[in-house]
């Protein structure tokens, strides 16, 4: 295996998490709510994936355990933001914090344990391609399951008639409601879908990125994935960029330090914010579409009026 | 109204009376951690001292703990939290805590503070500290005996003189077996981030390492190092059921002794400030079982730990020149501590350029 697929499996490990947690968070802000509560959703997932598959033995049973508990913890901000009609900021940063503490709880038994790595699937014929194979098609499930997930993100928001309500419901609530949509229906399953993916997120973490639980073990990553919602203006082919070119900054700032190149490890650590940045900056220099792009009722409450 | 202040009088009489009772009984020890207590490495460790703590004590004393205290403003908050809440000793177990404790020590001067790995002290402010490079330099004489390709990989958090010495005390062992020994070091810029450290491992092994050692918390290169078939070394605590085919040995913090030497002084009324930087001998930290070994390797490292338990062997002794080749140690000179608690430099054959 040459170097350059070694960086580049890394790489894809490291990505992952971040393009599933922000896809889900595109959706939910294309219906126009803010949910900061990614680190928390994530971690949760994080930990009811690891402690599923310890009970049950099936890392495929945690999967679904993370994915069913990161929808379930959104819900909790589905309803005091979208039922109860409470600050979305606030009530996000809450979900973060509660997330890390209660994953904390549920974790807590499973510390120390090393968990049972998802297998990777070949996938037949495919697999056997020199370079790309082992890249691209001999991966875990949870690598395929983003891929496919941002494939049909897009074609949700951009080719379907459901999708043209999400972002009708993100440009102009009070329109889309005059209409006869659904908001706040939409906005609670959007919610959700940004749950379950960001618990999908967890569970990469915690059985494939690093098979274990440690507390806290997300580490910002739930903030990025935010961040990167915005710099990707809610375009979803861009947050598999921005996902990628991150996680690439990140483990290619790794190999420089382990080659002693003699460049100061903290500009280096900084370094893949500051890439990741720069480049979404200069794909949106495009002022018109990127206000086309934004979600214009994004993190404003919305009572319907009967 | 004279009924109403009557009750209050009694009241904060009951009031007074309680807390006097409870403060005789029990003496309440403090425990401020950065990460969680089962972190699996560094604050686990301080735990694993607070409980031994407790078992040795008995109903002598009560502890309390924080977890989690991020190092900046609210580690000040959570210092003078437990001040108030009326411990009689507060150990704040890390570095970043150093100016918080300070700071907290000045506002309650009858409660006594202990502030782990710093280097500020004052009249009820004591620091304590264990010398890991000890164990580092183990580590090393192991690392050059089992490497195959004389390349070490050592995953560091931050470039304070904490890790720079323990880097260079892995050196100086390794290069006590193979002068031409090299180490690939990553800063990770982090304590405890599993996903990062094992990234950082990953890389490391990728550029070729066949050992790997850690400055961080988790067992996440640990993990790495299992999968990809390589040894390595674990953090803090025992972590040989991450790799049990993997862990060579491991720096086990052992503070428990401490803690109840601590805590004795002050039921006996005769604590005061001091700073203490306990090794090996004192059993404030331990080396874990030396495993996945030949027998000579095994003996090798036992030798040389016995040698410095005895105090024959003193990790930095020279001759030592600096990375820049100039002389640090002239031969059989030891360094002082204050050079060592200090350190901003490396020793000759390190190839990495230290982060300032």
């Amino acid at each position: 295996m040459g170097m350059i697929e070694a960086i580049l499996l890394t790489v894809i490990t490291a990505a992952t998490p971040l393009v599933l947690a922000s896809i889900g968070e595109l959706v939910t802000e294309r219906t126009g709510v803010l949910n900061l509560g990614v680190e928390g959703m994530m971690v949760m997932g994080a930990a009811i994936a690891f402690a599923a598959t310890q009970v049950t033995g099936s890392p495929y049973i945690g999967i679904l355990a993370g994915i069913a508990g990161g929808a379930l913890f959104s819900l909790l901000f589905g309803f005091l933001t979208l039922t109860l009609v409470a600050n979305q900021v606030a009530t996000g940063l809450a979900l973060t914090i509660l997330g890390l503490g209660v994953s904390g709880q549920i974790g807590e038994p499973y510390v120390g344990m090393s968990g049972a790595k998802l297998e990777p699937i070949a996938i037949p014929l495919l697999a056997d391609i020199p370079f790309i194979g082992p890249l691209l098609f001999r991966q875990d499930i949870i690598f395929y399951l983003s891929i496919a997930i941002v494939i049909g993100v897009n074609w949700f928001l951009f080719k379907s008639r459901a999708g043209l309500k999400v972002r009708a419901i993100g440009d102009n609530h009070a329109s889309a409601h005059a209409l006869g949509i659904h908001v706040i229906r939409t906005r609670y399953l959007a919610v959700m879908f940004g749950g379950a993916c960001a618990g999908l997120a967890g569970a990469q973490l915690s059985l494939v990125y690093t098979p274990q639980w440690v507390e806290n073990m997300s580490a910002g990553r739930g903030w990025i994935a935010l961040a990167l919602v915005v710099f990707a203006s809610w375009r979803p082919w861009r947050v598999l960029l921005g996902g990628y070119l991150f996680g690439a900054v990140s483990i290619s700032q790794l190999h420089a330090q382990a080659f002693g190149l003699g460049i100061p490890s903290q500009f280096l650590s900084a370094l893949p914010y500051a890439a990741t940045v720069i480049v979404l900056i200069l794909i949106s220099h495009n002022r018109r579409m990127t206000l086309i792009n934004t979600p214009a009722s994004l993190g404003k409450p919305f009572v319907p009026d009967r | 109204m004279k009924k109403i202040i009557l009750a209050l009088a009694t009241s904060a009489a009951v009031l007074g009376f309680a807390v006097a009772a409870s403060a005789q009984d029990k003496t309440k020890i403090c425990f401020i951690y950065v990460g969680s207590k089962t972190d699996g490495g560094y604050s686990e460790g301080h735990d694993r001292g607070r409980q031994e703590l407790e078992k040795a004590m008995g109903d002598k004393i009560e502890t309390a703990f924080l977890e989690n205290v991020p190092e900046g403003p609210d580690a000040e908050r959570a210092v003078e939290r437990m001040a108030r809440s009326g411990c009689a000793l507060v150990f704040t177990t890390s570095f970043g805590f150093m100016d918080a404790t300070i700071k907290v020590a000045q506002k309650f001067p009858d409660v006594k503070f202990e502030h782990a790995t710093g280097f500020k002290s004052a009249e009820n402010v004591g620091t304590y500290n264990a010398r890991f490079y000890e164990g580092r330099y183990i580590q090393g004489v192991i690392a050059a005996k089992m490497s195959k390709k004389g390349v070490a990989g050592y995953i560091a958090s931050f470039p304070i003189p904490e890790v720079v010495m323990g880097i260079n005390a892995f050196m100086l062992g390794a290069q006590s077996v193979n002068p031409d020994f090299k180490v690939k070091i990553v800063w990770a810029n982090t304590w405890a981030d599993p996903g990062k450290e094992a990234d950082a491992a990953k890389a490391l092994a990728d550029q070729g390492v066949d050992i790997l050692t850690q400055h961080t918390d988790s067992t996440a290169p640990m993990q790495v190092a299992a999968e990809r078939g390589i040894h390595a070394f674990g953090q803090a605590s025992d972590m040989i059921s991450a790799g049990p085919n993997t862990q060579l040995t491991a720096i086990v913090d052992t503070w428990g002794a401490y803690y109840i030497k601590r805590t004795q002084a002050v039921l006996d009324g005769t604590w005061k400030s001091e700073q203490i930087w306990d090794g090996l001998k004192d059993g404030i930290l331990t080396m874990a079982p030396y495993t996945n070994m030949p027998d000579d390797v095994k003996k090798a490292a036992e030798d040389v730990e016995a040698k410095i338990r005895s105090g024959e062997l003193h990790p930095f002794t020279g001759p030592v020149k600096k990375q820049d080749g100039s002389d640090w140690l002239a031969a059989g000179k030891v360094s002082d501590d204050g050079t060592l608690l200090g350190m901003n430099f490396y020793v000759a054959g390190v190839d990495d350029k230290l982060p300032q």
